[in-house]
């Protein structure tokens, strides 16, 4: 197997029967987004995972960096008060 | 009988053919395509073999003489374009045909309507490569084009006639589908920018074919490799 494809790489996100919203499913190498679609049709959903297919160039995908982590997510970790179970919920609620 | 014969080896021989590839496809992605196609065809040779009698039996232990499948199924995978090539002849065949059976009222209706879908996703998957080969580089053209070329051969024996098939009831006009196969295969390679084979398409010789249970050369080696590991340890299982 050729390992020299100049092939793009794209992203796959599933929707499966029950879900409501598309999930990453992985990635794969489609010379274009037609071809993406059935790799992935044939990759990520030939146990019948899936309902609808998305596929998006790796290329157009931007990511938070690692370096950033610290700035980016470190200062959520000491305000529990954001969290719902923070509150207190009254006696009179039900059904939550 | 015979019908579910024919359509079960082409399925078979078909699938074998295909699943040579594992292990040497260009790409990971398109090694799981073909066995995917590969699997499908499996699928429909096991339920048409049944019809016809004991499935392992007549995978396993038929000689070649009594194959029944096209000529044009057999023929060796040559590079990624033959292949393609071949895929595109026989699915747009295939495609057109179950589309009959299903709508039709014969013994295979049932089984063509189910796997009418998955021919319809085999045809895709060769017309979009042909699309993209043809129009592609130089060198995909030419491959392409001569992939077409070799085969353009073994084409006209998917029209001839098969008994038990052509019945009325059963939907099959063989006149129709070779006009309606011709139409799409033509549509398909001229957007490809390649060009439609011009030699004949069954050849002066008359003596038949795979239909008939002779066939080429090659498929001596292929089902003598089908064949070996049940020949050698009968009834094993996994």
């Amino acid at each position: 197997m050729s390992s020299s494809t100049d092939w793009p790489l794209w992203e796959v996100f599933v929707r499966s029967r029950r879900g409501l919203s598309h999930t990453h499913a992985g990635s794969l190498h489609a010379p274009d987004a037609e071809m993406a679609l059935r790799n992935a049709r044939d990759l990520y959903t030939r146990r019948s995972e899936g309902v609808s297919i998305w596929v998006i160039p790796s290329t157009a995908i931007t990511a938070s960096s690692p370096d950033e982590k610290d700035s980016f997510f470190e200062p959520a970790g000491d305000k529990p008060y954001r969290h719902p179970t923070f509150y207190e919920i009254p006696d009179g609620v039900k059904h939550l | 009988m015979s019908a579910a014969l024919a359509l079960g080896d082409d399925a078979l021989v078909l699938s074998h053919r295909l699943g040579e590839w594992a292990g040497h496809a260009p790409v990971l992605e398109e090694e799981v395509a073909l066995a995917n196609i590969a699997l499908d065809l499996l699928g429909q040779a096991r339920v048409l073999l049944s019809l016809a009698g004991d499935e392992d039996e007549l995978a396993y232990l038929r000689e070649e003489r009594a194959f029944r499948n096209l000529q044009l199924v057999e023929q060796p995978n040559g590079d990624f374009a033959h292949t393609i090539a071949r895929q595109l002849y026989f699915s747009v065949y295939q495609h057109l045909l179950y589309g009959r059976l299903a709508a039709g009222d014969g013994e295979f209706a049932g089984l063509a309507a189910k796997a009418v879908k998955e021919v319809a996703y085999h045809r895709d998957h060769a017309e979009q490569w042909v699309l993209r080969l043809g129009d592609g580089t130089e060198e995909s053209h030419r491959r392409m084009q001569s992939g077409l070329d070799a085969l353009w051969r073994f084409t006209g024996e998917m029209f001839q006639p098969v008994e038990g098939l052509d019945s009325p009831e059963s939907g099959v006009d063989r006149q129709a589908l070779e006009s309606g196969w011709l139409a799409a295969v033509t549509d398909v390679v001229e957007r490809a920018t390649l060009t439609l084979p011009t030699g004949p398409r069954s050849g002066g010789w008359a003596a038949g074919a795979g239909r008939q249970g002779l066939h080429t050369e090659p498929f001596g080696r292929m089902i003598a490799e089908m064949q070996h590991l049940h020949r050698s340890h009968p009834g094993a299982s996994w």
